[in-house]
C-alpha cells in the first residue's frame, strides 16, 4: 500500500516537474502568440491580461497593408528574402557538408585531425564578435544590402556545424556498405548515391533543418549587413515596429508569428527523420 | 570462373609493409583458405584480390587478366564480408538484385537469377524482408546469396562466419560447403578460425606477419607442417612443443626425461642439437586408450594432472621433465589426478624443429 502511494506520488511529481519545465519553455512563445491577436493597448495593461479579451486578425491585416490604419511595413520582401536567403545557404552548406562530412568520414588525409579541430574551434567565436571585421570587408566588396553577403556570412557560420553533424552520420554506416556496392558492380559514386547518402538522409536532413534555422532566425549580423528590402530579413524587419516614441508590441508579435510558422511547419515536416537523425537507429539491426 | 595468381604481392601503409611480396596460385574451382592469428595480412590479402586496397607491389591476375589497376567493380568477382554488409535500405530481394541492377540486366533476367540464388539457398519466405528483420543465419545466407546472383569468377569471403553462435556457424559452414559444390566456383575464404580451414579448404594457406607460412592441403599441413608456427597453429588442442636437445640418439629434454630420436629423422639432426620436439596430443595416448595403428612407439610413464573429458575422448595434462603436456585418452575411463600413466609416444609421427630456426627437420 505505501509503495504503490510512493510510487503514485512520484509519478504526479514528475509530472508536476515536466508541467513546469514545459511552462518556464513554452510561456514566453505562447505569449507571443496571444499578444499577436489582441489590441497594442491590451499589451500594455496593468495587471496583465492573459486571454485576449477581442481576439482579432487586425494586426496580420495591418501587417499585410489591410484595413484601415496601415503599417507600410513590406513584409512580403521580408520573406521572400528570408526564404531566398535561408534556401540558398542551407542548401550550400548541406553540400559542402555532406562533400566534407563524407570526406572526413571516410578518408585519410594529412592534418584531417587539426582541420577538424579548427572547424570545430570557428563556432568558439562568437558570431557578433565577427560584426565589425564582415561589416569592413563585405563594405568594401560592396556585399552591404545584397542577400548573397549575407548567404555568405550563414555558409560561414553553418560549415563547421553541417560537416561535423554529417561526419557522424557516415561514420556510423559500415564503411563495408560501400565496398559491398563497389564489389556489386557501382563506381564509388553509384555506391555514395545508391547506398550510403540513403543511409545518411535521416542526418542529412536534421544537418539541413539546424542550418536553415540558424539562417532563418539570425538577427544580430543581419542586422548589421542589410539596409533595405533588397536584403532585410524578416527578424530585421522587426525592428520596423519601434518608432521613435512607440513600439507596436501587438504587430511586433504578429510578425514574430510570421516567422516562426514556417519555421515549426518545416521541423514538423522532417521531425520523423530528425528523430530517426538525432538517435540513428536502423543500420544494424 | 577463374584461377588467380599473386605474384610477389606487396602492401605497405606507409612506411610499413604489413604483406611482404606474397606469391600464390589458386587454381580454377579450387577452395583456398587463408589463415592466421589477426594482423596477419590474410585480410589484406584478400582485398587486394578484391580490389579494395591498392597493390603496393607484385601482380594480381584473375583469369588471363592483370587485375592491378582495375576497380572491384571490373574485376567480375563477388565478396561476402564478416558484417555481411547487408543494404539497410533494400529489401533482401532488392540487396540480391542490386549488382544485377547495376549491371543493367533486364528485370525479368534479374527476377530469374534472384529466384534461383534464393532456391539455392532457401531464401524464398523472406525475399520481402529487410535485413533488420533476419537473424544472423538468415542475413549470412543473403550475403552468400548477393554472392552468387552475380556468377562472379570468384568469391572472396572475408571471416564470414565469425559473427554468429558457434552452433550456427558449424551449421553454415556445411552450407558454404555444398554451395562450393553446386556453384563451381573459385573461391577465397579467410579465417582466423583452423578448424573452419581444416574442414573447407581445398588448400590452405597459412599467414603470419604478411608472409605465407605454408601452403598445402588440410592433411598435409596437419601431418607436415613446415614450422613451430604452424604445428601450433593448425590443429586443437595445440601440438605439444618441448625444447630438447640431441645426444646419444636420444632426445632429451629438460628435466632430464628422454626419448629416442625418430628413426626417419635420425639422419637429419646431429648431435648436441638444440631442437623442439613437436608431438600432437593424439599421439600422447595411454597405453590401451591410443587410436590402433602401427609405427615406431616408445614408453613413457607420466603422472596425470588435471583431466578433461570430452565424451569421446579425454585430454589428460601431465609433464615431460619439467614441461607441461597435454595427451589424449581415446575410449576413457576415470582417471584420478595424481593418477601415473604409461603413454605410448607415436615417434613416426613426432616432429623435430630447429630451435633456431623454428623450420622442421625433415626434407622439405
Amino acid at each position: 500500500m505505501g509503495r504503490t502511494l510512493r510510487k503514485r506520488l512520484a509519478a504526479v511529481g514528475l509530472w508536476l516537474l515536466t508541467f513546469v519545465l514545459m511552462v518556464i519553455m513554452c510561456v514566453p512563445g505562447l505569449w507571443v502568440v496571444l499578444t499577436a491577436f489582441r489590441p497594442n493597448a491590451e499589451v500594455l495593461a496593468k495587471p496583465p491580461v492573459w486571454i485576449p479579451e477581442n481576439p482579432s486578425l487586425n494586426n496580420f491585416a495591418k501587417i499585410f497593408g489591410f484595413g484601415a490604419d496601415q503599417v507600410a511595413i513590406p513584409v512580403p520582401a521580408y520573406f521572400a528574402n528570408s526564404l531566398i536567403i535561408a534556401l540558398t545557404s542551407t542548401v550550400i552548406a548541406l553540400l559542402i557538408g555532406m562533400s566534407g562530412g563524407y570526406a572526413f568520414a571516410r578518408y585519410r588525409f594529412r592534418f584531417k585531425n587539426g582541420l577538424f579541430l579548427g572547424l570545430m574551434l570557428s563556432r568558439t567565436v562568437p558570431g557578433i564578435a565577427l560584426s565589425l571585421p564582415i561589416f569592413i570587408i563585405w563594405s568594401r566588396l560592396g556585399l552591404i544590402d545584397a542577400k548573397l553577403g549575407l548567404i555568405i556570412v550563414y555558409v560561414a557560420l553553418n560549415v563547421p556545424f553541417t560537416i561535423w553533424l554529417i561526419d557522424g552520420f557516415f561514420r556510423q554506416i559500415p564503411k563495408e556498405m560501400s565496398e559491398a556496392a563497389q564489389v556489386d558492380g557501382c563506381t564509388r559514386w553509384q555506391a555514395f548515391w545508391k547506398i550510403e547518402f540513403p543511409l545518411a538522409k535521416s542526418g542529412i536532413a536534421s544537418a539541413g533543418i539546424f542550418a536553415f534555422l540558424t539562417s532563418w532566425n539570425e538577427y544580430a549580423l543581419a542586422s548589421n549587413l542589410t539596409r533595405s528590402t533588397d536584403s532585410k530579413t524578416l527578424p530585421v524587419g522587426l525592428m520596423d515596429f519601434t518608432a521613435q516614441f512607440t513600439i507596436d508590441w501587438a504587430g511586433m508579435s504578429a510578425m514574430a508569428v510570421i516567422i516562426i510558422v514556417p519555421a515549426l511547419i518545416l521541423t514538423f515536416l522532417v521531425q520523423k527523420h530528425l528523430i530517426a537523425g538525432l538517435t540513428f537507429s536502423g543500420v544494424k539491426g | 570462373m577463374a584461377d588467380i595468381s599473386l605474384k610477389g604481392v606487396v602492401k605497405r601503409y606507409g612506411r610499413t609493409e604489413v604483406v611482404h611480396g606474397i606469391d600464390l596460385d589458386i587454381a580454377h574451382n579450387e577452395f583456398v583458405v587463408l589463415v592466421g592469428p589477426s594482423g596477419c595480412g590474410k585480410s589484406t590479402t584478400l582485398r587486394m584480390i578484391a580490389g579494395l586496397e591498392d597493390i603496393s607491389d607484385g601482380a594480381i591476375s584473375i583469369g588471363p587478366r592483370v587485375v592491378n589497376d582495375l576497380p572491384p567493380r571490373k574485376r567480375n568477382i563477388s565478396m561476402v564480408f564478416q558484417n555481411y554488409a547487408l543494404y539497410p535500405h533494400m529489401t533482401v530481394r532488392e540487396n540480391l538484385g542490386f549488382g544485377l541492377k547495376i549491371a543493367k540486366q533486364s528485370p525479368a533476367e534479374i527476377a530469374r537469377r534472384v529466384d534461383e540464388a534464393a532456391e539455392i539457398l532457401g531464401l524464398g519466405a523472406l525475399m520481402e524482408r529487410t535485413p533488420a528483420e533476419l537473424s544472423g543465419g538468415q542475413r549470412q545466407r543473403v550475403a552468400m546469396g548477393r554472392a552468387i546472383v552475380r556468377h562472379p569468377e570468384a568469391f572472396l569471403f572475408d571471416e564470414p562466419l565469425s559473427n554468429l553462435d558457434a552452433k550456427l556457424r558449424v551449421q553454415m559452414r556445411t552450407e558454404i560447403k555444398k554451395l562450393h559444390r553446386t556453384v563451381k566456383t573459385t573461391v577465397v575464404y579467410v579465417t582466423h578460425d583452423q578448424v573452419e580451414a581444416m574442414t573447407l579448404a581445398d588448400r590452405i594457406v597459412v599467414m603470419k606477419d604478411g608472409h605465407i607460412e605454408q601452403v598445402g592441403t588440410p592433411m598435409e599441413v596437419f601431418d607436415h607442417p613446415v614450422n613451430t608456427f604452424v604445428a601450433s597453429f593448425i590443429g586443437s588442442p595445440p601440438m605439444n612443443l618441448l625444447p630438447a636437445r640431441i645426444s646419444d640418439g636420444q632426445v632429451v629434454f629438460a628435466g632430464g626425461t628422454g626419448l629416442p630420436v625418430p628413426t626417419r629423422l635420425a639422419d637429419r639432426v646431429r648431435d648436441g642439437q638444440e631442437v623442439t620436439f613437436g608431438l600432437r596430443p593424439d599421439d600422447l595416448t595411454p597405453q590401451g586408450h591410443g587410436i590402433a595403428r602401427g609405427g615406431e612407439r616408445a614408453q613413457l610413464t607420466l603422472e596425470v594432472g588435471l583431466s578433461e573429458l570430452l565424451g569421446t575422448e579425454t585430454i589428460l595434462y601431465t609433464r615431460i621433465g619439467d614441461q607441461e603436456v597435454q595427451g589424449k585418452m581415446f575410449g576413457p575411463r576415470d582417471v584420478a589426478a595424481g593418477e601415473r600413466l604409461t603413454f605410448d609416444v607415436a615417434l613416426d609421427r613426432a616432429h623435430l624443429f630447429d630451435t633456431v630456426t623454428g623450420r622442421s627437420v625433415r626434407r622439405l
